[in-house]
């Protein structure tokens, strides 16, 4: 059904649709809608469910943890300092293989404290045992969770599903959803793979020592590696169920010919593409891929999509202070027989707005070999205390009118 | 009208157990027992712990006609019973974090009210850092909401597995590895800590009750109580550690009672915000007794000795008779 609606009141419709059976958050912006759209199902009659109010996001998650070992589906939503907050559960979650589903509302980790977007609460995640897929639009939002639960339980992995704050939780879009009993459909129950029962004691989370830790490690890095496969596989079933594209490992976009990729995760691509298109109409060779599975890392998606390219532009939400790019590292070790110039442009951080006429400018400086290896988008260093910083910081001096207000 | 019969032995409450109802016959010496915690874990010899969490379990899945689940928070009870592959628990056992126990229980018990199993129950466990530490945000949460959870904290007044570090529960003047013996107030400083039943009593939650491992028979018979009620319930039961008080291991169950007999550590049961009942003290005794027999209070006898600081606690001990009302009852009316 063709709907106007919120991004997260969208996803509360598609969470509610997959029936699961314990909700348990905590409130945190920009996540807060989603949830109190699911908890207005579970008091309406629409959603069949426990929804638990706890005292925190370690809570949170805990308690999800105790109701998927007990074979309850289960979903939560955070952001964050949210995120990091319940961190040790996340590790937790992950390395016991629980099914479960949490929306990311993507917003900046402080200090200093900032409630709008970028990627870096997910990206402190990145290592945490967690399938990490990146919604570009709102639609895209509603399906990859729609697809997330049934990911989840066909792995026995949970699933974080990253969507950047307010840019899509409180963007109203025209948005297709499916309906519950569609939804329902897709997500038959299966039975866990774990279960406590009183019928058939089972001792999970038991202490495993250095004579074990390692090959249960190695199943877990299996584990992720084959989701691979799974998530391809739901990808193409959704695709059977619902007529629509959604989800898989990558998403490219005008690749066939392009000399010069732009690698991104999330809304930002959409006006990548925008910035593609006009550049095209110029004839330049240039297209767009997606990373939709963050984690797992698709390596051999990516090197087939960037091998043999002149140009790879990587666009991040998000970088390692003092260290560089995330995503880029990860492409780098993707491609690391591949002999292929990549770059790295930090942009959005803590909800600065990236506008077109922002990244043509990289497109302008690539042009004319001054694009450097490593930089930020719209950095102002009049405002970043000047100094040393001022000769040794490459920057993008364009920027679009209205951050170049918002900076001032 | 039949006249209420009493059982005295060596100057104990101790009833002899055979000569009572089968129904009230000890769950332990039941053929039927199910030893929830197996023997073969490696817990240290005269370990009060897990002597607490056998009978706690065995009298829960006794109540239950064995069904239950059991969460553990991360300690020395989850250490010494799970090293993988191998396992002491014949129970459905999780254990996830170390202070995430009541969290994970309402998980359990939501995700079975799901279900609609009303029969299988929830046991969540902890010692007092995964309790008044660690735990007690999510504790605090599952009492709030008063979730079906029966949680149980088995008391040994610091972290253990660690090395003997200080927790919240550790007394006034004990020596740990964070709280040396040293300088002029030596051990655990006076004037801190949580008193966590009092504070569960507080929450409103259906039961509490404290118990320790001298008495048995009464931490079965609390655990029986509690899983006949529904909602947050929250059993606080003191087990000495050889380890951590430096005793000897065959004296877990004599120090124990000692902590009742001096005040120290009162047994009694609250319902909704309210103290029902209390154990009164048959025999009191003074707390040098109890102290001088742990090496954690070694500093307050060496030498000239440290009177002061017994005196304090004594005085700690005579507070509590007072208030939770432990002085003897006429034995026979």
């Amino acid at each position: 059904m063709l709907i106007e609606i919120e991004g997260s009141q969208a996803v509360a419709e598609a969470v509610a649709g997959a029936s699961p059976d314990v909700v348990c958050a905590y409130p945190i912006t920009p996540q807060t809608h989603i949830v109190e759209g699911v908890g207005r199902a579970v008091r309406s009659g629409a959603l069949h469910a426990e929804f638990i109010n706890v005292e925190s996001e370690f809570a949170a998650l805990s308690v999800l943890i105790g109701a998927s070992a007990a074979g309850a589906r289960t979903y939560t939503a955070t952001a964050s300092q949210g995120l990091l907050y319940m961190m040790e559960a996340v590790y937790n979650a992950g390395g016991l293989g629980l099914p479960i589903v949490m929306t990311l509302a993507n917003r900046a980790v402080g200090a200093p404290i900032n409630i709008w977007n970028d990627q870096s609460d997910a990206m402190a995640a990145r290592d945490a045992g967690w399938i990490q897929l990146f919604a570009e639009t709102n639609q895209d939002a509603v399906d990859l969770h729609i697809q997330a639960f049934r990911i989840a339980e066909m792995c026995s992995l949970p699933v974080m599903v990253c969507m950047d704050g307010f840019v899509l939780t409180h963007a109203v879009e025209r948005i297709d959803l499916p309906s519950h009993e569609a939804i329902a459909g897709f997500l038959p129950r299966i039975a866990p793979r774990q279960l406590l029962s009183a019928g058939d004691p089972i001792t999970i989370g038991a202490m495993v020592g250095p004579e074990a830790f390692t090959e249960v490690r190695f199943q877990a890095h299996e584990a992720m590696r084959s989701a691979r496969t799974t998530i391809e596989e739901v990808k193409s079933e959704f695709l059977r169920t619902f007529g629509r594209d959604a989800g898989g490992l990558v998403s490219p976009y005008l690749m066939d010919d392009a000399e010069t990729v732009v690698v991104g995760m999330g809304s930002i691509l959409g006006t990548v593409k925008d910035v593609v298109d006009r550049r095209r109409e110029r004839g330049e060779r240039i297209g767009v891929l997606g990373v939709t599975t963050f984690r797992p890392f698709p390596d051999d998606a990516l090197r087939e999509a960037l091998a043999g390219r002149k140009h790879v532009i990587v666009l991040e939400r998000a970088f390692a202070t003092g260290t560089g790019g995330i995503l880029t590292n990860d492409i780098a070790r993707a491609l690391f027989h591949e002999d292929v110039h990549l770059a790295t442009v930090v942009l959005g951080l803590g909800g600065r707005p990236v506008h077109e006429d922002g990244l043509d400018g990289i497109f302008v400086k690539l042009q004319y070999g001054k694009l450097p290896d490593f930089s930020f988008l719209d950095l102002h260093v009049d405002h970043a205390g000047g100094g040393t910083s001022r000769q040794e910081l490459p920057v993008h001096h364009r920027g679009s009118p209205l951050s170049r207000r918002i900076a001032r | 009208m039949t006249e209420r019969i009493r059982f005295y032995q060596v100057g104990s409450f101790a009833i002899g157990n055979r000569l009572l109802d089968r129904e009230r016959v000890t769950v332990q010496s039941q053929m039927e027992r199910t030893n929830a915690l197996d023997s073969g874990h490696r817990a240290c010899q005269g370990c009060g712990e897990a002597l607490a969490a056998r009978y706690v379990l065995d009298a829960a899945m006794r109540a239950t006609g064995n069904d239950i689940v059991v969460v553990n928070a991360t300690g020395c009870l989850e250490v010494f019973s799970s090293p993988f592959p191998e396992s002491s628990w014949k129970v459905p056992w999780l254990h996830s974090l170390f202070g995430n126990a009541p969290a994970v229980a309402t998980g359990v018990a939501a995700a079975l009210r799901m279900q609609g199993n009303v029969s299988t129950r929830v046991v969540a466990q902890a010692g007092d850092g995964g309790t008044v530490d660690i735990g007690f945000g999510t504790l605090s949460g599952m009492f709030e909401r008063n979730d079906d959870v029966l949680f149980v904290c088995y008391d040994n007044e610091a972290y253990m597995n660690t090395g003997v570090q200080r927790s919240g529960a550790t007394p006034p003047a004990a020596r740990t590895a964070t709280t040396e013996a040293i300088g002029s107030e030596p051990g655990n400083a006076f004037g801190q800590g949580k008193d966590l039943p009092k504070i569960a009593v507080a929450h409103g939650i259906p039961y509490v009750a404290t118990a320790t491992v001298a008495d048995l028979h009464d931490l079965e018979a609390k655990v029986t109580k509690a899983m006949e009620i529904r909602g947050a319930r929250y059993l606080h039961v003191l087990v000495p550690c050889p380890l951590g008080w430096g005793t000897e291991a065959h004296d877990t169950i004599h120090v124990a009672r000692l902590a009742c007999e001096t005040g120290l550590f009162p047994v009694y049961e609250a319902e909704k915000g309210v103290v029902t009942d209390r154990t009164p003290i048959r025999h009191i005794r003074p707390v040098e007794e109890y102290l001088r027999m742990q090496k954690r209070y070694q500093h307050l006898f060496r030498g000239a000795g440290r009177k002061d600081i017994v005196e304090r606690i004594q005085q700690i001990a005579d507070a509590q008779i007072r208030q939770y009302d432990l002085l003897p009852e006429e034995v026979i009316p």
